[in-house]
């Protein structure tokens, strides 16, 4: 990371919190009371679109819910302050805990269904939207009626009591900022931009998934409660027919696509335009026309602005200012270095790199000693009626390089699928380091030590070359911190030959770039045990032979390898033995050169004469 | 929280008759959605504007002393081209689902204003001449308006799947939504497809809307109302299948107006969302 952007960083607090301060002088202006309320609003609605975007923006988790938390929280407040007499500002954490746990007990259900991604997320959340109003509306809660907080007291917090809202809108706004530029900056953050371009990839590497969509949902929905409660009281009469609406999440959506997902400060740049344009059209008495224009800015928006205000400005900015030097560019050695400088940096890192002693350890007792690494016992898996895999017994040793052979559909992919953790395993018990990992999720086996590559390179879309490898060094558990976390990537793309394209976006790779990003994203973790699914697969006869000399470096240094080939000349110069799958059997196992010639792995592959002669 | 009281038995089979039959106005208004969303991955929120926009058309023509079907001949033309310009507009600007939702709703709030703007935010009530027209069957009353509504979403309903099922076309529709480009590669002429499917789904919300005139009093505001229960209806049904949303909507209907009659009409909604909940959790493989 360069100089000046590191200071940005620095200084990106200090200027949330200072704009805070500043704007919280405003009221000793003596505005006309009608500032205070368009002010509250606009500083209202970057709470909700920015506490949304916590969990929809970064995750992709796009959630037509927010109106039930935020009415969670609006409810909770109200019944407080009308039925048992809390002083009002008792009444925000409270309400920020309902809805948070809310929105708890909806994710663990919801999010561990696999399939509710998207469209069917945001259908969903909308639905229970409408069903918390209804149990709201018909209960006490509400009673069909409305709640009336005509009769409560507004904290004298601010000279006027319009004054006191917007202050308190203001502290909200500012938390809420403070909270989504910090998520945005962490490790946190950089999972949860992970899980948005490929959830299973993030789980490979290291991201619990789970417990931070978990986590996302919760702070979003906490956020949200708290801006219910002090709506609650700015509206003095609320209903359940105006609260539990689809017009809450859709606003959000609408400020958050506006203003661009992908930045914690693009919801509220959405925010303050679109409550402006809404206001300005209200206060002139052209509601309907505001209505058309609110539906013709978000049509041009998506045809025209698809990423959103914020990176629209972001990129014609950063043209601007191409002559400045690219963030890591900057840090990186200007001359490539050689093979054998790169080979020798990074195996010195590996060993020597503070925080990393157990991967050093595993590192250190490796190459020749031919100890058990996996063991693999009776694997089983199924899908449906297909047996893909049936009472596999597989061992790897240390420091070897195992060949996985076997005709298309004989469950090499599915028996590297299992051993990470992307399937389970119907039955069987896979043993990794003496460690049971059987029906381990996948981000705890990426941290034991194993790594893996996907056959079809699957890069996060939307994180630079360096930023993909980045995670997973900090979630295969090398660094935590993101800028040291960077620095270690780049060394595994200088191993790799990528350290030139560090700041491109994957999708501007060719396809032997994107294999070897594969490679160095899985090496990044500093794994003891690498699963390589057809690395070679699509890559030109020269491209093969610089593979080649990789993988071999990469069993130097002394990782293990399993590895899933049909390129038989990589094979034989590769492996120290092979076992061949047929069926989801396993039908050979031994030195590659002795098992091809064994007439039934012949047949497995070529088909018997007999049959050849049929088809022709 | 209301009593339970358990209605009498002529009170209950009332109760399933209407909701059959409000259950046919969900499936109809759910299939052009269902098969937009299932063969061309667009999510048409503005499906619920352009029926709304059709019923104040039907009640604009009719009263001026049209006969309401008989509007039906210069609507659905209409909302053919419209629809089929949307979807140009879609293919033009290769928009993701998602951001298709987001788009139609832009339309939506677009075509709401429209109908503010003509036809005031008051309530309006199509006058026909068989608005009021009911007969009985044994203890049963079966309104006029309604029952056509219900011959109207089976009738369509039941082609819609013969097309789809023993057409080359259906074939190719459906061999598009699968996979596009290998489509294309057959020799499917996906644009043009798309362009049909598209025009089709527009055409079928008008004849919902018309359907919905005939028998609901109309407000702009009450577009959104339709959106909860009709995409249950859709994905309760399964994407994409002709008559996957009558069937689901027949059943929501059904559930809600028992729930009504034995609870309280307030509960009503929950029935909708609890079973489109359920059915997301359990199988959301059925819904993708």
């Amino acid at each position: 990371m360069s100089g000046p952007l590191r200071a940005l960083v620095k200084r990106t607090p200090i200027a949330i919190v200072g704009a805070g301060v500043l704007l919280a002088g405003l009221p000793l202006l003596g505005l006309p009371a009608f500032y205070d309320s368009l002010l509250y609003l606009m500083l209202h609605w970057i709470v909700l679109a920015t506490s949304w975007n916590i969990l929809s923006g970064y995750t992709g988790y796009f959630s037509f819910g927010h109106g039930a938390f935020f009415g969670a929280g609006l409810y909770t407040t109200s019944t407080l302050l009308a039925r048992h007499d809390w002083p009002f500002l008792w009444t925000l954490p409270v309400a920020a805990l309902v809805a948070a746990v809310l929105g708890v007990a909806l994710g663990a259900i919801v999010f561990r269904v696999k399939g509710v991604r998207g469209e069917l997320f945001a259908l969903l959340t909308l639905a229970v939207t409408f069903v918390i109003g209804t149990i709201v509306g018909n209960t006490p809660l509400d009673g069909g009626q409305g709640v009336s907080l005509s009769a409560v007291p507004v904290p004298k917090i601010g000279p006027t009591a319009s004054s006191t809202f917007y202050l308190l809108a203001l502290a909200a706004a500012t938390t809420t900022l403070l909270i989504a530029w910090g998520i945005a900056a962490s490790r946190f953050g950089a999972g949860l931009f992970a899980i948005h371009d490929d959830e299973d990839a993030a789980e490979v590497i290291g991201v619990p998934t789970y417990r931070y969509k978990l986590m996302a949902l919760a702070i979003s929905c906490a956020l949200a409660g708290v801006a219910g409660g002090i709506h609650a009281l700015f509206l003095s009469y609320v209903t359940v027919g105006e609260v539990f609406t689809i017009a809450v999440p859709l606003t959000v959506v609408l400020m958050s696509v506006l203003g661009g997902t992908r930045h914690w400060a693009g919801p509220a740049v959405g925010a303050v335009a679109i409550t402006g344009l809404l206001y300005s059209f209200t206060a002139a008495d052209h509601a309907i026309a505001g209505k058309a224009a609110t539906g013709a800015i978000l049509i041009a928006a998506i045809l025209f602005m698809p990423d959103g205000i914020l990176p629209r400005l972001q990129r014609m900015f950063d043209r601007r200012g191409a002559s400045v030097p690219a963030v890591v560019g900057a840090t990186a050695p200007v001359s490539a270095p050689s093979a054998a400088q790169a080979l020798a940096m990074a195996a010195a890192s590996a060993v020597a790199a503070p925080g990393s002693v157990s991967a050093g350890d595993r590192r250190g007792a490796t190459v020749g000693t031919g100890a058990v690494l996996l063991q693999v016992r009776g694997l089983d898996k199924r899908f449906k009626g297909v047996h893909a895999l049936s009472a596999v017994d597989v061992d790897v040793r240390r420091g070897e390089i195992l060949g996985l052979l076997g005709p298309n559909g004989s469950g090499k992919s599915t028996f590297i699928n299992v051993i990470s953790g992307h399937y389970a395993a119907t039955a069987g018990e896979v043993r990794f380091e003496g460690q049971d990992l059987t029906g381990t999720p996948a981000h705890r086996i990426a941290a034991a030590g194993i790594a893996r590559t996907y056959q079809i390179p699957r890069p996060f879309a939307h994180l630079s070359v360096v930023d993909n490898v980045a995670l997973a060094a900090m979630f295969g558990g090398v660094v935590a911190d993101p800028a040291a976390a960077r620095r270690e990537a780049m060394t595994w793309l200088e191993f790799t030959g990528l350290a030139g394209r560090a700041d491109a976006r994957p999708d501007a790779l060719n396809l032997h770039q994107r294999k070897f990003l594969e490679l160095a994203r899985a090496l990044a973790s500093r794994p003891s045990l690498v699963l390589l699914d057809e690395v070679l697969s699509g890559l030109t006869p020269s491209e093969i032979d610089a593979a080649v000399a990789l993988i071999r470096r990469i069993r130097d240094q002394g990782a293990t390898i399993v590895f899933v080939e049909h390129v038989m000349r990589a094979v034989m110069a590769l492996t120290d033995r092979i076992v061949v799958f047929d069926h989801g059997l396993l039908l050979a196992e031994g030195a590659a050169s002795e098992v091809m010639k064994r007439p039934d792995v012949m047949t497995a592959y070529l088909g018997t004469a007999a049959v050849a002669v049929a088809r022709q | 929280m209301s009593a339970f009281t358990l209605p009498s038995a002529s009170l209950l089979s009332q109760s399933v008759l209407s909701g059959i039959f409000v259950g046919a106005l969900y499936g109809l208004m759910g299939l052009g959605l269902s098969l937009s969303w299932g063969l061309l991955r667009l999510i048409n929120l503005a499906h619920f504007a352009f029926a709304f926009l059709a019923a104040y058309l039907c009640y604009e023509l009719a009263s001026r002393g049209l006969d309401p079907l008989l509007t039906l001949a210069a609507i659905v033309p209409l909302f053919f081209a419209i629809g089929a310009g949307l979807q140009g507009l879609v293919a033009r600007f290769a928009i993701t689902p998602f951001n298709s939702l987001l788009l139609t709703f832009g339309l939506t709030g677009l075509v709401e204003a429209l109908i503010q703007s003509v036809w005031t935010a008051d309530f309006r009530k199509l006058e026909s001449s068989y608005a009021e027209q009911k007969f009985k069957v044994g203890t049963l009353f079966v309104p006029v308006p309604e029952l056509i509504t219900l011959v109207l979403a089976v009738a369509i309903s039941v082609a819609v799947w013969a097309v789809l099922r023993h057409t080359d076309l259906g074939r190719a529709l459906r061999a598009a939504a699968e996979d596009a480009p290998i489509a294309a590669a057959f020799g499917v002429n996906q644009k043009a497809n798309a362009l049909l499917l598209a025009g089709t789904c527009a055409a079928l919300a008008s004849i919902a809307g018309v359907c919905l005139a005939l028998s609901f009093t109309l407000a702009p505001s009450q577009i959104y109302a339709w959106i909860g229960v009709v995409f249950a209806a859709v994905m309760l049904g399964g994407l994409g299948r002709a008559l996957g949303p009558l069937v689901a909507g027949t059943l929501i209907g059904v559930s809600e107006a028992v729930t009504m009659a034995v609870t309280a009409p307030s509960w009503a909604p929950m029935v909708s969302f609890t079973l489109l909940i359920v059915v997301l959790v359990l199988r959301p493989g059925r819904a993708a």
